[in-house]
């Protein structure tokens, strides 16, 4: 028993996140033979795009994008797959350690491959920190995760093509959605939207979602400029062409398009350029045996994703010769992410939504007005605890980089507050690992 | 675990209060179902979840006597002891 647990925490290569990317890679690298394991925070896999709807404990595969066959592919492989475990730290070259509520385990690997996706960016406005104020991904989740929205009245709002797909989810699940409200122009959108017609798959995408969403209204050149209520949301302010206009709503839901997640990268020391993880053509980091797939490489959107995943699954496994039959398909993927960068570029003018008073780090509950007093992040860190909270400026930072030009400190371990128990190691057996839903090796 | 396997309808504990909920639901979902918000903040602002995918923070509660667990991140399990903050 010790001895089998005891192997079961080496991998040749191990995928941290289990969405497309990380779902891709190791599907590829077990199948060219290697030892695998692949770990994720999420109860269920399937990362954002993918993740499982209430009650099921596998991908979402309801529409047709390769969920059912990627996960069936990997299901196939003996791949060992950990859900629900945060990886937070790596306390010596080779070995991450992950934890979930009561334990901690330590992974070693040979070729780490970084899959953690993307978040969505919040930008601070009057109101934001009420109840029913959240992400455009976050409603998507929680209606996932069980929360009934029939009947109630939701406002979209932000920046971003997750808003056309959360609008369709949510009239599937008989919201009113009473406006979507994209801050870019429709001159900046054009090019975007003529782009997707080159391409047949993401016309059906946008079909299915044009079709569930033809009666709600779609404005262009709008954002929230303040939302009201008296301890739970009751109305959101939108600017629309200069005016404004109150609409009444049970949820807003507000993001503005997607940030990469690198601090994970970033800790283990992989050279990040232009906010983004830095990766050779097969997805190789500045580090010669960490990989990276997926949206800390860029927002890219599902194909990419699942191509770069393939790519580093592959040359992590050492098959360099079939990951690079895919470059020209990565080539052609990229072309979209660099159209959708473009598109959905945030307008300045969103730098002037959060007021004196307005809250911009959540955990600490300090003020734009304090914040703004100092010349750099880590003065406001310093002065105001401005980005100490258990988010790690994970939000208040991804927003002063936007509204001030800050850059955050270097990331240091562990990732998340983890619990003194957890520092001290205390190994949970791996079966309670993998007890979650999935089967034991 | 099958999915037959599965109880419809799970009984929770949400601070001292018998709730029942979906088999499958997450305990972020659980709180904003029993009417409550997860945390109040550090001046006293009532919050609830804000990225529903374990970065933020903001729904954090007491689960099963460990603090600071990240409800949207957690499903409800028959019995499951929650606190809010
Ligand atoms: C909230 C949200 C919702 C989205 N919804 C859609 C949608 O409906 N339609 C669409 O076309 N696109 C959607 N997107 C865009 C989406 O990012 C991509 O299309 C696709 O999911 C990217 O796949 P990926 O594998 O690169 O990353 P992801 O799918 O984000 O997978 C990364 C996984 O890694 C996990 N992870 C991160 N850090 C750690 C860690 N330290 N330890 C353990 N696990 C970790 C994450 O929890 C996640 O499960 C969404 C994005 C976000 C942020
Ligand atoms: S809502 Fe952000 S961590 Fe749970």
């Amino acid at each position: 028993m010790t001895t089998q647990s005891h192997l079961a925490h080496r991998f040749q290569t191990l995928i941290v996140g289990s969405g497309p990317a990380g779902i891709a890679a190791a599907t590829c690298a077990a199948e060219a033979g290697h030892r695998v394991g692949i770990i994720d925070d999420n109860p269920n896999p399937g990362g954002q795009i993918w993740r499982s709807l209430r009650g099921q404990s596998t991908p979402d595969t309801s529409h047709g994008d390769g969920a059912s066959e990627w996960y069936r592919r990997l299901t196939a492989t003996s791949a060992t797959r950990l859900q629900g475990w945060s990886v937070f730290d790596q306390p010596e070259a080779g070995i991450v350690r992950a934890e979930r509520q009561g334990g901690t385990v330590h992974l070693h690997y040979d070729n780490l491959i970084i899959a953690t996706g993307a978040r969505e960016r919040f930008l601070p406005f009057p109101g934001w920190t009420l109840p029913n104020v959240m992400g455009v991904g976050a409603i998507q989740a929680m209606v996932k995760g069980g929360l009934p929205v029939a009947g109630k009245r939701i406002v979209l709002a932000g920046s971003g093509p997750l808003l056309l797909a959360v609008a369709a989810t949510l009239r599937a699940a008989e919201a009113i959605v009473v406006c979507i409200c994209e801050q870019a122009s429709l001159r900046q959108l054009a090019p975007f939207a003529l782009g997707l017609a080159a391409d047949p798959a993401k016309i059906m995408q946008g079909l299915r979602y044009k079709a569930a969403t033809l009666d709600v209204p779609f404005h262009t050149s709008a954002w929230p400029v303040e939302a009201d209520g008296d301890g739970i949301l009751r109305s959101v302010t939108i600017l629309h062409h200069g005016e404004k206009q109150q609409i009444s709503c049970d949820y807003l839901a507000c993001g503005f398009h997607l940030v990469p997640n690198t601090e994970l990268a970033a800790m283990l020391g992989c050279r990040i350029e232009a906010d983004n993880v830095a990766v050779d053509e097969l997805q190789r980091t500045s580090i010669s045996n960490i990989f990276c797939a997926g949206e800390p490489t860029g927002i890219g959107g599902l194909e990419l994703s699942l191509i770069e995943g393939q790519i580093a699954g592959l040359a992590g496994a050492g098959q360099d010769k079939e990951a690079r039959l895919l470059l020209d398909k990565k080539r052609r993927a990229s072309h979209f992410a660099d159209r959708l960068a473009a598109a959905f570029a945030l307008r300045s003018e969103l730098k002037e939504l959060p007021q004196e008073t307005t809250l911009v780090c959540r955990c600490e509950d300090v003020p734009y007005g304090s914040l703004k007093q100092h010349h750099s992040w880590r003065a406001a860190k310093l002065h105001t605890r401005c980005g100490m909270g258990p988010c790690q400026g994970r939000i208040c930072g991804t927003a002063t980089h936007f509204l001030l030009g800050w850059n955050a400190d270097s990331v240091r371990p562990p990732l998340l507050p983890v619990r003194i128990a957890s520092l001290a190691s205390l190994e949970a057996p791996l079966n309670s690992a993998t007890s979650n839903t999935q089967e034991t090796p | 675990m099958s999915e037959q396997m599965r109880p419809e309808q799970i009984q929770i504990t949400i601070d001292q209060q018998s709730i029942t909920v979906a088999a499958g639901s997450t305990v972020a979902v659980a709180i904003a179902l029993a009417g409550l918000n997860c945390r109040t903040s550090v001046t006293g602002e009532p919050r609830g979840p804000l990225c529903a995918m374990g970065i933020c923070f903001e729904c954090r509660a007491t689960v099963n006597g460990i603090a600071h667990s990240r409800t949207c991140q957690l499903l409800c399990e028959p019995a499951m002891d929650i606190r809010t903050q």
